[in-house]
């Protein structure tokens, strides 16, 4: 019986190389020896490789390639090809979009944004093909294809925040830069424009979901991890057998809090609030500007944001009169 | 058995020391909470005992001399007086030794007088000083929605030195990079006035020379032609940044920060920052700008603009410069009492040809570039 009361993974199978079940159609292999690494067995499975490229990933490796490339080399230019501060200022350094005078021109001058379209363009190209990859991998091994779909739901957050709502909105100048800090900085002058982003109530339902995954990850694993000691990592077995392991767990939950997920269940729930962090995050995004100005206004008009005793008095915009 | 000698176990050695060193860095407990709003809505702004004590350590007044007003008008004694030529010749003395004391210890008279011929306008440094009177004077006589009583000094920017610590100067303009690749975009490189953030790095032309709209929030909650981008909302936040740090205050000691637009929410120490925004729009374009012919080059940026003022050039780091200590009223000319009445306008003859009053035109696009509306 496998000992999992570690926090680091304790168990590292070693028998001769899976080369997996061969490739249907196509003229593209499997590539290179599979070999076992200790270290990577610590965290995973031992086994590295084989990996397939395939037409799609070459193409999705291509052009993310020459994104990273344009972005990057953006950024050395902005530090006049310097590589000392190019490392030192790295978290820093973005492509910026074009400016929103440039409205939703394609493309504006390469130095004032040209540029960030076309990183933009290349990688979105890159993401899409890495999902059809993930999808067409999935169908070959006879699997669902949940995996592509939640990835999917990833690449839908990321095209409304720099593709869908930039359009909407008429200026591709609304879109985020590539960049480390400065895609944080536009996050917070997008709130601080937009009256407080956390009262757009698709932004609390993704933070319900975000924080509902993590709560939801950590259970889940922790439950798993605790039954290991009765087989409980057989999870999908015991789904339809479900054993003393997974009789324990059901009952510890059931102790705890009256209710609890079955070894199906419990996937369904993460996959679905996995899944509707940012396809509610998206909604969220798109509505903000376009239908929605000010979120805080949008709150108080709705009865969501309470009213707070003014304990300084009657203070007003002194622009318009005010002391 | 947990062994350190793993792999595992030298992994979380390593984390438990970045940890540590990374504690290192915090500020030392115990922390001021200074409450700025009602009870329970967190609007708090900390203060560190040690940089608290740190920074009333360098910012207190100094001595004062004794107050003297006697003797006749300075106007019919000396030569060349244009601007405090009602005060006293005891106060204009008084007053010409604390400037010295304020501004150029060191050097002394000479600084800005020709020895044997202190009337002369030979160094442009009695010129810059002259019209920094003026300044002063405008300050604490037109601006007391922002300096209430407290009013300013020459010490309060200068603080002994020749040049005051705090200054800025027009940075570059947004994607005036020649090559292909981009370039000066005037953000995403760390910049130390924005707290070391990747924000606009020169928040300050556009808002405290130029007159751009700082004000970014609309005023319904749908859409109703508030064309102001994240862009702009990225500018503001900068400036605000530097606000911040100027004063050494977080933004509830202003906003709350749930609505910050929302001035029935705000304090009104906010009032007061609204003030001093018209009031460096005008100190600088009005006063500094013109002055730009006479500095020598080194004093000059690096697209040869005159140093300007922010908020750090009199704050310093504390909410209320030397702590409110009230300088300016032992100085009444300072307050412009005795001083000519045109003394907020520029005399034209002492002015150097080429100069004028009226504000510079914006260097073309002036960040304006990057600060264009969302819908054009």
């Amino acid at each position: 019986m496998a000992e999992y009361q570690n926090i680091f993974t304790r168990v590292q199978i070693r028998g001769p190389a899976h080369h997996g079940v061969p490739v249907p159609g196509g003229p593209w292999v499997r590539e290179g020896k599979p070999f076992f690494a200790y270290l990577l067995g610590q965290i995973g499975n031992a086994q590295v490789g084989p990996f397939y490229l395939g037409s799609l990933g070459l193409a999705s490796l291509l052009t993310g390639f020459i994104a990273f490339e344009i972005i990057g080399l953006n950024m050395w230019a902005s530090v006049g090809w310097n590589p000392i501060l190019f490392v030192r200022d790295l978290p820093w350094l973005a492509l910026e979009p074009p400016s929103p005078a440039y409205g939703l021109r394609v493309i504006p001058p390469l130095a004032q944004g040209g540029w960030w379209l076309i990183a933009g363009f290349f990688l979105t190209t890159s993401l899409i093909l890495w999902f059809l990859r993930v999808y067409r991998r999935a169908t070959q091994l006879g699997l669902g294809t949940h995996t592509a779909w939640a990835f999917a739901s990833a690449i839908w957050l990321y095209l409304c925040l720099g593709f869908f709502r930039p359009i909407l909105m008429g200026a591709w100048g609304e879109a985020p830069p590539f960049g480390i800090f400065p895609h944080l900085d536009w996050t917070v002058a997008f709130s601080l424009r937009c009256g407080n982003l956390y009262y757009d109530p698709f932004h609390m339902l993704s933070i319900v979901f975000l924080y509902g995954s993590v709560l939801l990850f950590a259970m889940h694993a922790a439950t798993i991890l605790a039954v290991s000691r009765f087989g409980g990592d057989k999870e999908v077995e015991q789904t339809v057998d479900r054993g003393t392991a997974s009789e324990r767990a059901a009952l510890f939950w059931r102790w705890t809090m009256g209710f609890n997920a079955t070894m199906e269940s419990i996937h369904r729930w993460a996959w679905w609030f996995a899944v509707l962090t940012p396809l509610t995050g998206g909604i969220g995004i798109l509505l903000t500007g376009t239908v929605v100005d000010d979120w805080f206004l949008w709150a108080v008009k709705h009865g969501v944001a309470p009213h707070y005793p003014a304990i300084y008095g009657a203070i007003a915009d002194p622009a318009k009169g005010g002391k | 058995m947990f062994r350190f000698n793993s792999i595992p176990g030298l992994a979380l050695v390593g984390v438990f020391v970045t940890c540590i060193i990374a504690v290192l860095t915090f500020q030392r407990p115990p922390v001021d909470v200074v409450s700025t709003g009602g009870p329970g809505i967190g609007m708090q702004t900390l203060f560190n005992p040690a940089s608290v004590n740190k920074a009333l350590g360098i910012n207190q007044a100094p001595a004062i001399l004794p107050s003297i007003d006697a003797g006749p008008p300075a106007g019919t004694v000396y030569k060349n007086v244009q601007v405090l030529q009602n005060v006293s010749t005891g106060a204009f003395g008084r007053l010409m030794v604390s400037m010295t004391q304020w501004v150029a210890p060191q050097q002394g008279c000479g600084y800005c007088h020709v020895a044997g011929n202190f009337a002369s306008d030979a160094k442009y440094t009695k010129v810059v000083a002259r019209r920094m009177l003026q300044m002063t004077i405008a300050v604490n006589t037109t601006y007391a929605d922002h300096v209430g009583n407290v009013g300013v000094t020459c010490y309060t920017c200068h603080r002994g030195n020749n040049n005051p610590a705090n200054i800025w100067f027009t940075g570059v303009v947004p994607g005036s990079g020649p090559a292909l690749a981009e370039s000066d975009m005037g953000k995403n490189l760390p910049a130390p006035a924005i707290n070391g953030s990747s924000l606009p790095s020169d928040p300050y032309t556009p808002f405290l020379l130029n007159h751009h709209n700082i004000r970014i929030s609309g005023s319904t909650a749908l859409p109703t032609g508030n064309t102001a981008s994240i862009k702009n909302a990225e500018w503001t936040y900068a400036l605000m940044m530097t606000y911040s740090q100027a004063l050494g205050v977080s933004c509830e000691y202003c906003h709350n920060s749930r609505a910050f637009n929302d001035w029935t929410q705000s304090t009104p120490q906010r009032v007061r920052a609204f003030y001093a925004e018209a009031m460096l729009r005008d100190l600088n374009s009005n006063y500094m700008v013109p002055l730009t012919p006479l500095f020598p080059a080194a004093l000059k940026g690096p697209s040869g603009d005159v140093a300007k003022i922010n908020c750090a050039t009199c704050h310093q780091g504390v909410y209320i410069p030397l702590y409110g200590a009230k300088m300016a009223t032992h100085f009444p000319p300072l307050e412009g009492i005795g001083t000519t009445t045109a003394s907020a306008a520029t005399p034209a003859s002492s002015m150097p040809a080429g100069m004028t009053m009226t504000p510079p035109a914006p260097a073309t696009p002036s960040n304006g570039s990057s600060l264009g509306t969302s819908k054009p």
